[in-house]
């Protein structure tokens, strides 16, 4: 009975809440059951469980006193980047050890206030900066899927890894993420669950520990498409403290999923056919014939400047952290450096910085510095801007031929921890989709099937701005037709 | 462009990150890695494209000049390293 509630999805806990078949408490239990033996995965950064208890018993005593909401007593887990009050929030960094935030992010708070239980903080890569959780102070999280007969340990994607991998083996009904250039997507893909950008705004950064701020969006991953458009319905809306949050009328996402995608015009961009390989394209087909049995039509686009996204996005990402990591100085919160007696200020916040930052967030810090420094300004950071909108004009145009984009959510399966070591490697993890992130727009990542390797891939949707409603509606359609029924041998037990 | 172990040093100090000597060649090789990479960018033609600095196009939200917070000294040095007598404590800035 325990291990059935785990594997609920949240629509399916709603319904076992509301005929009275299970409670809250039941199912939060079922859960911190299932992480007490996945110690392996390492995907728990942080226990809440007594948290998660009380919690759950509120949202039982909400239930019994009339209240019926989406997510009422549903258990999430929540990547270290959000802020919560009274929990270690340290975004998997060593220079924010210790830090217990006074405050509540935005998108957890419309969380609770809602009835959702935080049932325990997932890893993921240093300040989101990672395809892999492998940059993580906590090291990295571990892939419930493995390769067919092979125990080598997969990632499970980066930087939301600890979140797609709690979802994926059911140590919670579902996950926040925070997507910067395909850390929802790409951990999604690689652990056979479901993951969606918002569209930028659609969702406060407000309490979210900030990486690139014109790039990064909280999103929910869960086990259905379904799954995804209640939970997105919980946490968006607009917020006062944060002035990019759009002021706009939050959708009913779940009753967009009609079930009617015909006269659908899904654009197939042909720059991603590129280097893509033969197993990944055969899935592609897979998922354009899906849609187009479901009564939509494929439509060619171009996408010109795909190919100069994630070089843009590696100057204007760093140069945005580059600024927002100049808060982490020793002095108002997180971890000081030891000092030696005659050591000053500047000695406070040099040696602060070298011993809490890891080589890819120092990395970054270098470039973006550099990027913006005087005299390179323009050759970069600018340059890099104009190249931006190049790539958003790319979207605005296709849209005049298609309403919803198809392509693969990454090239490859995923790896196995320890074989990407370059970091250029690693950035071309997000290829597919990081334009994304810099045209502002919505996708959505869908399991799609298994490599012949035996693990998951998934489809990338990309929506309008503003209609996470129409490419929910046609993942739901891919979703029904992929039929990725597919589940990880239990080896972590 | 290239950098060199100087670059490194000047762009670390501006960065306030203390970098020691002998990781001064092996970071500006990283950093030369990614620079070149994004030199493809140089094949672009942007003339003429205004620079994206707004994701969606909405303009910035105007509030009331309003004390909207405040009185929360203890949260604020809650976190603190080091604090006294209510202020944020570091060594001596002026000598």
């Amino acid at each position: 009975m325990m291990a059935d509630l785990s594997s609920l999805t949240i629509a399916g806990a709603r319904d076992l809440m509301r005929s009275g078949e299970a409670l809250a408490q039941d199912i939060a239990e079922a859960c911190l059951a299932e992480i007490s033996t996945a110690s392996a995965l390492n995907a728990v950064c942080h226990s809440t469980s007594e948290k998660a208890l009380e919690m759950a018993e509120a949202a039982d005593a909400r239930r019994a006193a009339g209240e019926d909401i989406g997510v009422l007593g549903i258990p999430i887990a929540v990547k270290d980047l959000f802020c919560t009050a009274g929990f270690a929030s340290q975004a998997a960094s060593r220079i924010l050890d210790g830090f217990v935030p006074t405050y509540e992010s935005t998108v957890t708070e419309n969380l609770w206030d809602r009835g959702a239980v935080m049932i325990c903080k997932t890893g993921m890569d240093e300040f989101a900066m990672g395809s892999s959780t492998e940059t993580s102070c906590y090291g990295p999280a571990v892939n419930p899927w493995r390769r067919t007969g092979d125990e080598t340990p997969i990632t499970p994607g980066g930087s939301s890894g600890g979140s797609s991998t709690a979802v994926a083996a059911n140590l919670c009904m579902a996950a926040l993420g925070t997507d910067t250039g395909g850390s929802i997507r790409q951990p999604a893909a690689l652990t056979g669950t479901i993951g969606l950008k918002p569209t930028y705004g659609r969702c406060s950064r407000w309490g979210i520990v900030a990486f690139a701020s014109s790039l990064d969006q909280a999103g929910p991953m869960t086990k259905t498409v379904r799954d995804a458009a209640i939970l997105l319905g919980a946490m968006a809306g607009h917020d006062a403290k944060d002035s990019t949050s759009a002021d706009i009328a939050v959708p009913d996402f779940e009753a967009a999923l009609t079930g009617d995608i015909r006269g659908k015009r899904i654009g197939i961009p042909a720059e991603y056919r590129e280097g893509l390989p033969d197993e990944m394209e055969a899935y592609w087909q897979n998922g354009m014939q899906m849609l187009r049995d479901a009564g939509a039509e494929m439509v060619d686009i171009s996408l010109p400047h795909t190919k100069y996204a994630l070089p843009a996005y590696y100057i204007i990402a760093p140069a945005e952290a580059s600024s927002n990591l100049a808060r982490y100085d020793g002095v108002r919160y997180g971890n000081r450096a030891a000092l030696g007696e005659n050591d000053g200020i500047v000695d406070l916040y040099e040696k602060t910085r070298a011993a809490g930052f890891g080589a890819e967030v120092k990395r970054r810090v270098l470039i973006g510095t550099y990027v913006l420094s005087a005299g390179y300004y323009d050759a970069y950071y600018l340059r890099a801007q104009k190249v931006r909108r190049l790539i958003l004009r790319d979207f605005e145009e296709a849209w005049t031929r298609c309403d919803v984009i198809l392509t693969p959510t990454t090239p490859e399966p995923g790896f196995g921890l320890g074989e990407v070591s370059d970091p250029l490697a690693m950035y071309l993890q997000d290829v597919y989709t990081v334009t994304v992130n810099l045209a502002g727009l919505p996708g959505l990542s869908v399991p799609i099937g298994l490599s012949e390797s035996g693990l998951p891939l998934g489809l990338q949707l990309i929506g309008k701005p503003w209609d996470e409603a129409g490419i929910l509606n046609v993942g739901n359609e891919l979703e029904a037709r992929a039929a990725f029924t597919a589940r990880p041998d239990k080896w972590w037990i | 462009m290239s950098v060199d172990k100087d670059t490194v040093r000047r762009v670390a100090s501006l960065a306030r990150i203390a970098v020691e000597e002998q990781d001064l060649e092996p970071l500006a090789g990283e950093l030369n890695g990614i620079l070149d990479w994004v030199e493809q960018l140089n094949e672009v033609n942007v003339d003429g494209v205004e620079p994206m600095t707004s994701v969606t196009p909405m303009a910035l939200k105007q509030r009331a000049d309003g004390v909207t917070d405040g009185d929360r000294r203890n949260d604020i040095l809650a976190n603190a390293p080091d604090h006294r007598e209510g202020f944020f404590a570091v060594p001596k800035v002026v000598e």
